[in-house]
């Protein structure tokens, strides 16, 4: 029990409720002695901040930087040998894999959580009129849905990042280990805020929070600005250590046009985090602030400006879509050459496509807003630039071609993952055209048809492409592989339940079915697909149960693989054991000698032990 | 060489197949105004484009994983070592880039086509509230709950907000613009409806709460009916006090929370309202009578009645309506029993 209590996580629990409750007494004590009476908006949002806070000290994130104020001796995280076995995952570690394994952790967490609230609603949706649920909480659902999801995605992306780019850059660790495990830590109390904003009336505006709306109404949207805001946190930290560890921690030799390509779309994401995330959480910032001080920033009756909101807000939650994407599209290009057989088709094109869709990127962001009473010119431009984003993905799309033409495939369960990754992306991609020229996207604005084309690029870009590398890197993680038959299951029961509702919703959107609504008239017909949407979302609910049932058993029954299964040439399958030794190539000397793609060509490597170079120099001589 | 021509027939013929398959599903509902007609076209445009290209990438993908498969006694057999070709690279920029380039220039003259401005069009006022639509027609002093419109004449909508955003939408139409609180947001949609019937205007922006029945109807009628309506609105109604306060209700968007049958809605039923006793937040049991029913139109929040929220009425009834107006509601409600 005392050993249960000393857990990182629960002690960080445990202290982040004392501090809420300190937070809302401190803010009610003030108020009482000033004499006002209680209040419990501000008060929980205090709550909430200090709770925070108070969790990263209970979970000791703050030890070390403590300790280095007051001067004394801290190890180097290269010298700390943290816990094994499953404890060390439960708690604070420096170790980038185990951080790796923790994000992925909580990804999988705010999955589950964030898939269910959508099969809550589902329900709701599947015939007209209004069953179980009332309009305040089918619209928080709806919002929460949006937010954890999008959460789960950053904590995926984060998972992948840190487990694999030092990994394949030869890195020991990430640049700065202690900031690694401070943005880690400091998501877990930021989920608990998002989700607690359930406890206090939920909100009523989706994720997207545009005041007017999200100043009036229930309360809870505090909890949900301060949450992602927080997130915020996560995201920027961790992306300024990505950059770091991607720009100078690759081993010997390793050029920028020499790294395997998936550090490269980690490098573009990461660009995007750091310099994109600030704007959301200003925005959201600015309404907590309009809520709690009156100060009207988007209230037009007392001099501010709604669109405003939007313009700050969608700065960051339209490159944010790539920042979701780009990792995926990276696993998908750093897997389909080892499946294949082929080197990756025109690999410097490919890396400078993911910097290319992170610039446009930023130039896009008011297609979000045609309908919203933008300057009426401004459309044309940004309608412009949108459809540009089109050139450097479908640079991807045609290198991928190029790269499975003449290949010699082979088709186990990552790779099949991949693929339906590249298809779904596909028709996210083919999806989007329509919304972006202005007079088209006047009919599809804020319908269901929008929901069923950004699920596809989600899942092609997101959910595919993880599963792709979960299924991948999980004997170097394990030293054991996930049961093939469970994931050919998994693959084959969530792909056509996926297409059964993504077609659903934009069949459905086009005509006429709008975003967000609780209720819909049965007299325009959308009875029937709407039910048919329900039971694909309830489908790839019990394939992701399969699939975590493969994760769990496979971890202590899953066939034993230590070497290199996938006969890879990336360094961390074809020079380190599974599961990878901690502290990395630490002691290993290893040199690059050739492109890292380059399959198929004869005698080959791309990296190599440094002893046996200089064996073979001996025997030369 | 050869695979490349059977790719480009396959190619060919799965664009053809889809597109044909696209088009008879029936995208789209029915194309109601002339802006419909222009945005339909584009819309053609995106599924040819969209069936070519799913098409290409498909059947490339497809005839490599068949034709060039493993040799099945060669399982080590690895692929051949194509490392790249700039002048393909440059070609699927370069191309694509054209193409985009096209596109958004075609789309920028098909949303020049829908914008095109009649002087002579047929001005309304739309006025958003939660959760109701409000028309004006300033030309001939009416204010209707529903929206109705001449065939064939241009209409200029001039849209704001009595609170949230929300947005107009017909999908008959096809245009949408979203719809502002503030004097100095008054945003402006023209389209021009083609098609005589019985549509429905969506609030397609969400609006809280009941946002998913935030539809009123739109009635698109021949030039002759709608002089009809003009006349029989301007003189042809009753009025009495009962119905005079009945027409204000129903203009002002006072049902969308206020039902007159009985059901439960956004704020209290005004069915047997009059007369009743109720339970306030305070606590305080009162009876409601004319005095009551007075304040609570023009100071709601002083008095809500226990189990209804605060703050979702509009606070300025007593600026917008006279006291006559507001008589004329009381009486319409008492005669509710």
């Amino acid at each position: 029990m005392k050993s249960f209590m000393s857990t990182g996580i629960v002690k960080g629990i445990l202290y982040q409720i004392t501090g809420s409750f300190m937070g809302a007494g401190i803010l009610g004590g003030i108020r009482a002695l000033m004499g006002l009476s209680w209040k419990t908006e501000p008060a929980i949002v205090l709550g909430g901040l200090v709770g925070a806070i108070g969790f990263m000290v209970g979970v000791g994130g703050f030890k070390d930087w403590w300790k280095m104020a007051l001067g004394e001796e801290v190890n180097e995280a290269s010298q700390v040998f943290g816990e094994q076995g499953l404890k060390r995952y439960f708690g604070f570690s420096l170790d980038h894999k185990v951080i790796g394994i923790q994000y992925g952790i909580l990804s999988m967490v705010l999955l589950v959580l964030g898939g269910s609230l959508a099969l809550i609603f589902r329900v709701e949706l599947a015939q007209s009129g209004l069953q179980i649920l009332n309009f305040v909480q089918f619209n928080t659902l709806v919002g929460l849905h949006g937010m954890v999801l999008i959460a789960s995605i950053l904590m995926g992306i984060a998972a992948m990042s840190n487990y694999v780019v030092p990994l394949l850059i030869g890195a020991e660790d990430m640049a700065f280990p202690r900031l690694n495990a401070f943005s880690f830590w400091i998501a877990v109390p930021a989920s608990i805020i998002l989700m607690s904003s359930m406890l206090f009336g939920g909100f009523e505006t989706g994720w997207t929070a545009y005041p007017p709306l999200s100043v009036r109404g229930p309360m809870g949207i505090q909890m949900f600005f301060l949450g992602v805001f927080i997130v915020g946190w996560s995201s920027i930290l961790g992306a300024l250590n990505l950059i770091a560890t991607v720009l100078t921690m690759r081993s010997k030799g390793m050029e920028l046009f020499k790294m395997p390509i998936f550090a490269w779309s980690v490098l573009a994401t990461s660009i995007i985090s750091l310099t994109a995330t600030q704007l959301i959480g200003l925005s959201f910032q600015l309404v907590m602030f309009e809520r709690l001080f009156e100060m009207s920033f988007f209230t037009p009756s007392n001099g501010g400006n709604p669109i405003l909101f939007q313009h700050l807000f969608w700065f960051y939650s339209h490159p944010a879509v790539y920042i979701f994407v780009l990792p995926g599209l990276g696993i998908i290009s750093e897997l389909l050459p080892v499946f294949v057989r082929k080197p990756l088709f025109g690999y410097k094109w490919v890396a400078m496509s993911s910097m290319g869709i992170a610039l446009t990127g930023f130039l896009v962001w008011g297609h979000h807003m045609f309908t919203a009473g933008i300057e009426e010119y401004l459309r044309v431009p940004f309608m412009y630039s949108t459809l540009l984003v089109a050139v450097p993905t479908g640079v991807k799309f045609f290198s991928w071609v190029a790269t499975i033409w003449q290949g010699k495939a082979r088709f186990p369960v990552p790779m099949l993952f991949v693929l339906g990754g590249i298809i779904v992306f596909l028709l996210g991609g083919l999806t989007g055209p329509p919304s972006g020229t202005v007079s088209t996207d006047l009919h599809l604005h804020d319908t269901y048809y929008i929901v069923g084309h950004f699920h596809n690029t989600m899942f092609g870009g997101f959910i595919f492409p993880i599963f792709a590398a979960i299924y991948y890197w999980y004997p170097k993680i394990t030293g054991r592989r996930m049961s093939e038959t469970l994931g050919k299951i998994h693959f084959y029961l969530m792909t056509p339940s996926f297409f059964l509702m993504t077609f659903g919703q934009m069949r459905i959107g086009l005509l006429g079915m709008r975003r967000r609504i609780a209720d819909y008239d049965p007299a325009m017909g959308f009875d029937f697909t709407q039910l048919l949407i329900t039971i694909g979302g309830y489908l790839i609910a019990i394939s992701i149960l399969i699939f975590f049932y493969n994760l769990i058993v496979s971890a202590k029954k899953g066939e034993s693989a230590t070497g290199n299964v996938w006969n890879s040439r990336s360094p961390e399958w074809d020079i380190l054991p599974s599961p990878a030794p901690a502290h990395n190539y630490a002691g290993i000397h290893f040199n690059v000698v050739g492109e890292p793609y380059d399959y198929g060509l004869k005698g080959s490597k791309y990296v190599e032990l440094a002893q046996v170079e200089a064996q073979s120099k001996e025997s030369d001589e | 060489m050869k695979h490349f021509t059977i790719v480009s027939i396959l190619v060919i013929l799965l664009t053809v197949f889809v597109y044909v398959l696209l088009q008879a599903v029936g995208l789209l509902p029915t194309q109601a105004s002339s802006q419909a007609v222009i945005i339909d076209q584009l819309f053609d445009i995106h599924i040819g484009i969209i069936s070519f290209l799913f098409s290409l990438i498909v059947v490339f993908i497809g005839y490599s994983f068949i034709v060039f498969r493993r040799n099945k006694l060669l399982p080590d057999e690895e692929g051949q070592h194509i490392t790249g070709s700039s002048k393909l690279e440059i070609v699927w920029t370069l191309v694509p880039l054209a193409v985009v380039i096209f596109i958004s220039y075609l789309g920028a003259i098909s949303l020049a086509e829908t914008r095109k401005i009649d002087p002579q069009a047929l001005e309304v006022k739309v006025t958003g509230g939660q959760w109701y639509w409000s028309f004006d027609y300033p030309d001939y002093g009416i204010t209707s709950d529903a929206l109705y419109l001449p065939v064939d004449r241009q209409v200029k909508l001039s849209l704001t907000s009595m609170d949230v955003i929300h947005s107009f939408w017909v999908p008959e139409f096809r245009v949408k613009q979203d719809v502002l609180p503030g004097e100095n947001l008054v945003k402006e949609l023209r389209f021009t409806p083609i098609e005589t019937g019985d549509f429905m205007v969506l609030c397609a922006e969400l609006c809280g709460g009941a946002h998913a029945y935030m539809n009123s109807p739109v009635k698109v009628v021949t030039e002759g009916e709608f002089q009809d309506w003009v006349d029989e609105e301007l003189g042809n109604f009753p009025q009495d006090p009962e119905s005079l306060g009945e027409r204000l209700a129903k203009n002002n968007g006072c049902f969308g929370c206020h039902s007159v049958d009985g059901k439960d809605g956004v704020g209290p039923t005004w069915k047997g309202l009059y007369g009743s006793e109720k339970t306030l937040v305070s606590g305080e049991k009162i009876m409601v009578d004319e005095e009551y029913l007075h304040e609570s139109i023009v100071n709601p929040n002083s008095q809500i009645v226990l189990g209804y929220p605060a703050n979702v009425m509009a606070q300025n009834y007593s600026e917008l309506f006279t006291d006559e107006e507001i008589n004329n509601i009381i009486a319409f409600i008492k005669s509710l029993e």
